[in-house]
C-alpha cells in the first residue's frame, strides 16, 4: 500500500484510464465517450511520463553548459507523448466530424437511439 | 476495351464520391427487399422484445463495470511491483536515453534535448505523424465540407441566420480583443517554432498556438476576411510543400548512411539561432502543417469550407 | 525534491480524478466540456512538475485550447448549447 503512494502518479494514470475507459463503455452520449477516449488518452501519457522522471534532476535542456547523463531526466518519454499529443487532437476532430454525420443523418446524439434506428433500416 | 473503359469510368466516380452501381438490377432489387422489411417492422412483428433488449442492456452494463474493476485491480496490483517514482536506478533510464543525453548536442546541435530527438535520431517516426496530420484534416474535409450532396434546408437557414449575427456589432469586445490579442498571439507561436531547438517547444506546440491565433482572428473578424488570404487551396500548397520539403532533407539524410556524408550540414554553435542543421527547417515545416491543420479543422466544423 | 512539492502534486492528482469522474457524471454536455478543459489545463500543469516543459506549452494549446474549441463547435452543431438555438 505504501507502494502505491510513492508511485502515486502511476496508481493515479491506472484510475484514470479506468475512468475514461468506463465512459467509453457506458456512456450513451457520443461525445461524452470521445470525451472518454481523450482522457484515456491522457491516462496513458502521464504513465509514461512519471516513468521518465528522476527525482532531483532537471528538465531535458542543455543548463550551464552541463553534459552529463546523470543531470537530466529521461527525454525518450517525453518525445512520445509530444508526438502522441498532436495524434489524439486529430483522432478527436475526425470523431467529431463522424459524430456531426450521425447527427445530420439520424437527427441524434443517443447511442441506443442510433442502434435502435439502423436496426430498423437493416430490418433485424 | 468497353471494359476498360467502364472500370475508368468506375473510377471516376468513386473519385468523385458517386455511390457506383456494379450491377444496378441487383442493387434495385436489395433496395426493394430493405424497403419491405422497413415496412414489416412498421407493423411491429419483428422487433426485438423491449424487455430482452434491456436485459442485454444490464448484463452489458454490469459486465464492463466487472471488467473495468477488475482491469484497475489488476493494473494496481503491477503498479505496486514497479521500481519506484523517480528512482535514477529505474529500468527505464537505461543506455539509450544516456546516449541520447551525453552525444545529444555533438551529434545533433540542437541544446533542446527532446527536439534533438524527435527531429534528428527519430525523424521518420515525426514525418509520419505530420502525415497523420494531413490525412486528418483531409478526412474531415471529406466528411464535412459543403458542397452540392451535402446539404440541407434546415442548415442552409441557420447559416443564413449566423451571418445576419455576425454582420451586427455584437462582437465588438471580441473583436477590439482579438485586434491586440492575435498578432501577439501568432507571434509568439512563431517565436515557439523557431527556437525549437533551444528552448522548450518546437514544432507541435508553437504550430498549436499559431493554428488557435489563427482560429482567434477568424472567429473576431469573419470567415469572409479569412479567406482573402486562407482559402483550401492555400491549405494544400502549405502542407504538400512542407512534407516534400521534410520528405527531401530526411531522404538526403537516409542515403547518406544518416550521417549527412557529402554535404556535412554545418551544426554551427549550439545556441545560436541558425544552428544544428536540419532541425530548423524541420520545424518550421511541422509548425506550419499542424497550424494549417489547426485552423482547418476549425473552419471546417464551422463553415464547412476552409 | 520537498514534501511541500510532492503534497501540492498529490493535491493535483486528486483534482485530475475529481475532475474525471466529474465529466463522467454530469448530464450537462457544455459544463462536461468545461470540466475537461480544466482537466487539460491541471494536466499542462503537471507535465511542469514533472520537469516535461515541451508537453505542458503542448497540452495548454492543444488540449486547453483547440480541443474545447471542437468540442464546443460540435455542441452549436448538434444544438445541445442552451441560449443558442435549442433543439
Amino acid at each position: 500500500m505504501s507502494q502505491l503512494l510513492t508511485n502515486y502518479y502511476e496508481a493515479a494514470s491506472v484510475i484514470l484510464f479506468g475512468i475514461g475507459f468506463m465512459n467509453l463503455l457506458l456512456q450513451n452520449n457520443l461525445i461524452k465517450k470521445f470525451i472518454g477516449l481523450n482522457i484515456m488518452d491522457t491516462a496513458t501519457y502521464l504513465f509514461l511520463a512519471a516513468k521518465g522522471y528522476v527525482f532531483g534532476r532537471i528538465a531535458p535542456i542543455l543548463t550551464n553548459g552541463i553534459i552529463d547523463a546523470e543531470y537530466y531526466i529521461n527525454p525518450i518519454p517525453a518525445g512520445l507523448v509530444l508526438t502522441g499529443i498532436v495524434v489524439s487532437v486529430s483522432v478527436t476532430a475526425f470523431s467529431l466530424a463522424l459524430v456531426l454525420r450521425l447527427y445530420k443523418h439520424y437527427g441524434t446524439l443517443n447511442m441506443d437511439e442510433i442502434l435502435r434506428m439502423v436496426r430498423e433500416e437493416e430490418g433485424e | 476495351m468497353s471494359e476498360n473503359k467502364s472500370f475508368w469510368a468506375k473510377l471516376k466516380s468513386w473519385i468523385d464520391g458517386d455511390e457506383v452501381i456494379i450491377n444496378a438490377d441487383e442493387y434495385i432489387s436489395t433496395r426493394e427487399r430493405k424497403d419491405k422489411v422497413i415496412g414489416e417492422n412498421m407493423l411491429g412483428e419483428k422487433h426485438a422484445p423491449a424487455e430482452k433488449l434491456r436485459a442485454n442492456s444490464t448484463l452489458y452494463r454490469v459486465l464492463s463495470v466487472g471488467i473495468t474493476v477488475c482491469f484497475i485491480v489488476v493494473m494496481l496490483g503491477v503498479v505496486m511491483d514497479l521500481p519506484m517514482f523517480g528512482d535514477p536506478g529505474s529500468i527505464t533510464n537505461n543506455e539509450v536515453a544516456a546516449r541520447y543525453l551525453e552525444k545529444g548536442i555533438e551529434e545533433t546541435g540542437a541544446i533542446n534535448f527532446v527536439a534533438g530527438m524527435i527531429l534528428d535520431y527519430r525523424a521518420f517516426d515525426t514525418f509520419g505523424e505530420s502525415n497523420v496530420l494531413f490525412m486528418a484534416v483531409v478526412a474531415v474535409l471529406m466528411l464535412l465540407q459543403r458542397d452540392k450532396k451535402n446539404v440541407s434546408a434546415v442548415e442552409d437557414k441557420e447559416m443564413a441566420e449566423d451571418e445576419v449575427f455576425d454582420g451586427q456589432d455584437s462582437k465588438i469586445i471580441l473583436q477590439k480583443g482579438a485586434k491586440v490579442l492575435a498578432p501577439i498571439v501568432i507571434l509568439y507561436g512563431i517565436y515557439v517554432v523557431l527556437n525549437g531547438h533551444l528552448s522548450p517547444g518546437g514544432g507541435f506546440s508553437g504550430g498549436s498556438i499559431i493554428g488557435a491565433g489563427l482560429i482567434l482572428f477568424s472567429a473576431a473578424n469573419g470567415h469572409k476576411k479569412m479567406q482573402t488570404f486562407f482559402t483550401v487551396k492555400t491549405l494544400t500548397k502549405i502542407s504538400v510543400a512542407c512534407l516534400l520539403t521534410y520528405c527531401g532533407c530526411k531522404s538526403y539524410s537516409f542515403f547518406t548512411g544518416a550521417n549527412h556524408v557529402g554535404w556535412e550540414i554545418p551544426k554551427g554553435t549550439p545556441g545560436d539561432l541558425l544552428s544544428s542543421g536540419f532541425i530548423l527547417p524541420l520545424n518550421i515545416c511541422v509548425g506550419l502543417v499542424v497550424a494549417c491543420t489547426m485552423y482547418g479543422f476549425y473552419a471546417l466544423f464551422t463553415k464547412g469550407e476552409i | 525534491m520537498s514534501d511541500f512539492s510532492i503534497m501540492i502534486q498529490m493535491i493535483l492528482v486528486v483534482f485530475l480524478i475529481i475532475s474525471a469522474i466529474g465529466v463522467s457524471v454530469t448530464k450537462n454536455l457544455f459544463m462536461a466540456v468545461i470540466v475537461f478543459m480544466g482537466y487539460s489545463s491541471i494536466m499542462a500543469i503537471v507535465w511542469l512538475f514533472l520537469e516535461a516543459p515541451d508537453l505542458a506549452i503542448t497540452e495548454a494549446a492543444v488540449g486547453a485550447g483547440v480541443d474545447t474549441v471542437l468540442f464546443f463547435l460540435t455542441l452549436k452543431k448538434v444544438h445541445a448549447l442552451k441560449g443558442t438555438r435549442e433543439g
